[in-house]
């Protein structure tokens, strides 16, 4: 599943990347505005400005449960913490698993639910709703919400025109990384549009390097990729019908999209390894043969969200200046945003659960942790100046320009016997597709075939 | 104890006439009382699942709708399940056998050297690795890049000891370029070319770190009377582009070792070779001709096998269960070969019998009781196969190496379907139990002897 596996990443990505930007902060807090940099350390963050009002809850206790390891979780302990010394309550963070529905589900039956869960996807809200599970957001921070965040955003969490969910935390999966010195050495410039990105690609392979890595042993990068080509040339309302199965897998747009996709995938080396190659390559090594050897790396550059920070602190390239990231180019008019999240969901109400949701949703919180690193919020008043470094800056950026026209992750929208299933699916269909970009048609044909059982419909 | 009890307890015995008592002396309630932890433990953890996914699997998705035979229909139609079950047929029959073969061998063979000892315990050793460690080494020995996977390594050492690779891998023509592709990797003019001509034939693409180490700066070829004469070069520079497009740059390095074709009406009428410089010289024969360069120059590095792809995955991984097991099989055999009667071995050689006869006619019917647990034992452990499968093989092939325990488990965690699951996993029981059957009943004549 995708954001299973992309949550894994990114988790560990951010424990990586925690480290490497906790030393970061302090070393590039000379260049920034040098006021701001002192609190780079102190991540309490007293000093981080009050924008939201909570009420006193001395002696009340709640639990968050998320499925946060490592630094993330640490990170995210510190917005608890903030959220503790303004009001007095005590939040105790729950370690979950993935998928956390199966995990509040044995929660809920045992019945100990946790006050408040961070639930991945919006299926997984509405399946809580569905359930009984879920509480809906009370004034205080349907209201905080609507100052914060953009219709959109808000949308995502709503199940039958009652809002639930809060988006605490975003990902950006339309970015292509690129290896800087490759670049350099071809004298390739960031690409703005599809054509501008083949140009970029043959310019790469005149250098002597394979233009791209894809990392076709995890079907997830191959639906990522899709998905990006599908949003930005068929455009949102395209999207939207083909993630709900509205329109079949045959639909023209579809196969314009493959069609376009065959143009980089089926180009004779611009694959590093070739089809065969990639399809066993699994995707923290498409990051990191792209990031290490010298002049000569297996590949220049390589597509996926944020998270890939991770698998690049792996490596010795530095983020930022070996490692370098654009937005996935526009196919058609606009380019395309690709996102995930976790957000926010009451399940136990309390006025304490209502005032950590309003907590949640404020700029203080996400402005907390968006100074650690490691973290996109989707808050459209967290300023961009509170993240760490430049790469976490325009990633932010790119993510909020999108405005309403971001769309989550497709293939984590479908059912999981169609959009989640290692060798099943949309996976399988798109790994046979990377194969042989030729068959197109047959291509289309199995995903509706697979699309249309896995949906009943 | 419970007998020494009701022994040591003569009041007891005589006052109670009535109640019954095994053949043993040991009451009935006695007995059952302490068989109950291990009943109740064996029913709890044995005989309930059992049940239960017999009777779940009867059931549908949410497990609220009877459903009949549906999942057991389902088994037999769907592709996956087919390929799974298909998988499952090669390896008990491959994996066992060729298993209890190379412990056979390796047995026999041990017995006869001196460090004997040292050889068993090295074949032996890949048994003290777990499953899912052994997969993640053969996931590597496997790899595809011949620089990381050592079967590959082998494999291209092996072909390029015949045959040699070319020089200019992935080398094309770059933009605006005289040449065009002429089919199966060669490169053509697009014009004739005349004698006294000086043709250019630009390419890119070679890495740098690839180029011939007898390359030297590319030189611009100078007009020779009637000959034709142009050079070959790679038209770019790491770090400063193209240069001057379609011309040749100071730091710019020839291509030697270039073969060069004319071609006139699809006849090839004369050949050269370029030089250090890149420069080469035709004679007039080719005046009026195409220059094409054969693909003989672009040949991709021979790049090996593509052992997890969907033909060789299945075969590749029985391979790496075999190198766990084949160990096993050997110390086993080697316990039945070491109580063999030495005698009738001996007998046989003094009657004339050559090494291959007394191994064939003597040693292997001998030891065949010991063979037939050992293939047993293997073959209920590979129909459980999951570990290996679920680890070597990528997510792009895990369809083409599935297994019928693979199977049950994608059903059941990844798409959801318990009541398939729970079928899988009855049908794996019953072809469990035939093999369990045979096992029982030799270790029953086994006790009996």
């Amino acid at each position: 599943m995708t954001t299973r596996r992309s949550r894994g990443a990114a988790r560990a990505a951010a424990a990586l990347a925690a480290g490497v930007l906790a030393v970061s902060l302090t070393a590039c807090g000379g260049d920034d505005d040098g006021g701001d940099d002192d609190k780079g350390g102190g991540a309490a963050g007293g000093d981080t400005g009050t924008t939201v009002t909570l009420p006193k809850l001395d002696g009340e206790t709640l639990e968050v449960a998320a499925v946060w390891t490592g630094a993330e979780q640490e990170n995210f302990k510190k917005v608890l913490a903030e959220f503790e010394k303004r009001t007095g309550a005590k939040v105790t963070f729950v370690p979950a698993q993935d998928p956390i529905i199966n995990f509040l589900g044995s929660k809920i039956a045992g019945g100990a639910p946790p006050d408040v869960a961070m639930l991945p996807q919006p299926g997984a809200i509405k399946q809580a709703v569905e359930k009984g599970w879920a509480k809906p957001l009370g004034a205080e921070a349907a209201k905080e919400l609507a100052e914060n965040y953009s219709q959109g955003w808000q949308d995502i969490g709503t199940v039958d025109g009652r809002q639930y969910g809060v988006y605490y935390k975003a990902a950006n999966k339309s970015l292509i990384w690129y290896n800087a010195q490759v670049f350099e050495n071809a004298g390739a410039a960031e690409p703005k549009t599809w054509e501008e990105l083949l140009t970029t690609a043959q310019t790469v392979y005149d250098s002597g390097v394979t233009p791209f890595s894809v990392g076709g042993a995890d079907g997830w990068t191959l639906t990522d990729w899709f998905e990006n080509v599908y949003l930005s040339q068929a455009g949102p309302e395209k999207y939207d019908q083909l993630a709900r199965h509205e329109i079949k897998w045959t639909d023209p747009s579809v196969k314009e999209a493959l069609t376009t996709l065959a143009g980089i995938w089926g180009k004779q080396d611009y694959v590093a390894g070739g089809a065969s190659g990639a399809l066993q390559t699994e995707f923290p090594a498409s990051v990191t043969q792209t990031f290490t050897g010298g002049d000569q790396p297996k590949a220049g550059m390589v597509y996926e969200g944020d998270f890939v920070q991770v698998n690049i602190a792996e490596t010795e390239a530095e983020v930022g200046k070996d490692a370098k990231v654009f937005p996935f180019p526009a196919v058609g008019d606009d380019p395309p945003v690709v996102s995930g999240g976790d957000a926010a969901v009451i399940l136990k109400d309390s006025p304490a659960a209502q005032a950590l949701a309003t907590f949640l949703a404020s700029p203080d919180a996400a402005g907390i942790q968006a100074k650690l690193g490691g973290y996109l919020s989707p808050n459209k008043n967290v300023p961009n100046s509170a993240y760490p470094n430049e790469v976490q800056r325009k990633m932010a950026k790119a993510l909020l320009d999108a405005g309403d026209d971001f769309r989550f992750d497709m293939s984590d929208q479908a059912p999981q016997a169609f959009g989640g299933t290692p060798g099943k699916g949309e996976w399988k269909a798109l790994q046979d597709f990377l194969k042989n970009p030729k068959d197109i048609a047959g291509t289309q044909a199995k995903l509706e075939a697979d699309a249309a059982a896995a949906y009943g419909n | 104890m419970a007998s020494d009890k009701a022994a040591g307890t003569p009041k007891a015995a005589p006052a109670a006439p009535r109640s019954r008592k095994s053949v043993t002396g040991t009451r009935a309630t006695v007995a059952a009382l302490f068989l109950l932890p291990a009943l109740v433990l064996l029913g709890a953890l044995v005989v309930y699942p059992i049940g239960y996914s017999v009777i779940r699997s009867f059931y549908d998705q949410s497990g609220d709708g009877f459903a009949g035979i549906d999942n057991y229909r389902a088994l037999f139609t769907d592709d996956g399940i087919r390929t799974a079950l298909k998988n499952n047929v090669l390896w008990v029959v491959f994996a066992p056998t060729v298993a209890t073969a190379l412990g056979l061998v390796f047995a026999v063979l041990t017995e006869r050297v001196r460090w004997g000892t040292a050889f068993k315990l090295v074949v032996f050793m890949p048994m003290a690795i777990s499953m899912l460690a052994a997969g993640i080494i053969f996931r590597l020995v496997y790899d595809q890049d011949p620089d990381k996977g050592v079967a590959n390594a082998v494999w291209v050492g092996v072909h390029d000891t015949f045959a040699q690779s070319s020089a200019f891998p992935k080398a094309h023509p770059g933009r605006e370029s005289p040449l065009e592709p002429a089919g199966g990797g060669a490169f053509v003019t697009r014009g004739t070319v005349s004698a006294g001509d000086t043709v250019s034939l630009p390419l890119v693409g070679v890495a740098p770190d690839l180029m011939p180490d007898d390359a030297e700066p590319a030189a611009a070829a100078k007009p020779e009377g009637d000959r034709i004469t142009g050079t070959t070069w790679q038209d770019f520079t790491r770090g400063k582009g193209v240069g001057t497009l379609n011309r040749v740059d100071a730091a710019e390095l020839g291509y030697p070792g270039m073969r060069i074709e004319a071609v006139k009406d699809g006849e090839v009428v004369e050949t050269a070779t370029a030089g250090a410089d890149g420069t080469f010289s035709l004679s007039s024969k080719a005046d009026g001709a195409r220059l094409r360069l054969p693909a003989s120059n672009f040949d991709a590095p021979y790049n090996g096998l593509d052992w997890l792809g969907p033909s060789l995955v299945t075969p590749a991984i029985i391979g790496s269960y075999i190198w766990m097991w084949a160990g096993f099989a050997m110390v086993l055999i080697a316990a039945g070969l070491a109580g063999m009667p030495r005698e009738l071995l001996e007998a046989a050689r003094v009657d004339g019998a050559n090494e291959w006869q007394v191994f064939r006619r003597i040693t292997v019917p001998l030891l065949a009781p010991v063979l037939a647990v050992v293939a047993v034992t293997l073959m209920i452990n590979v129909l459980k196969v999951f570990d290996l499968v679920f680890i070597i093989a990528p997510g792009s092939s895990q369809d083409d190496a599935n297994v019928l325990a693979l199977e049950l488990y994608r059903q059941g965690f990844s798409a959801d379907q318990p009541g398939i699951a729970s079928a899988i996993a009855v049908f794996l029981l019953l072809l469990v139990i035939p093999v369990m059957w045979f096992n029982v009943r030799r270790l029953r004549r086994e006790v009996r002897r």
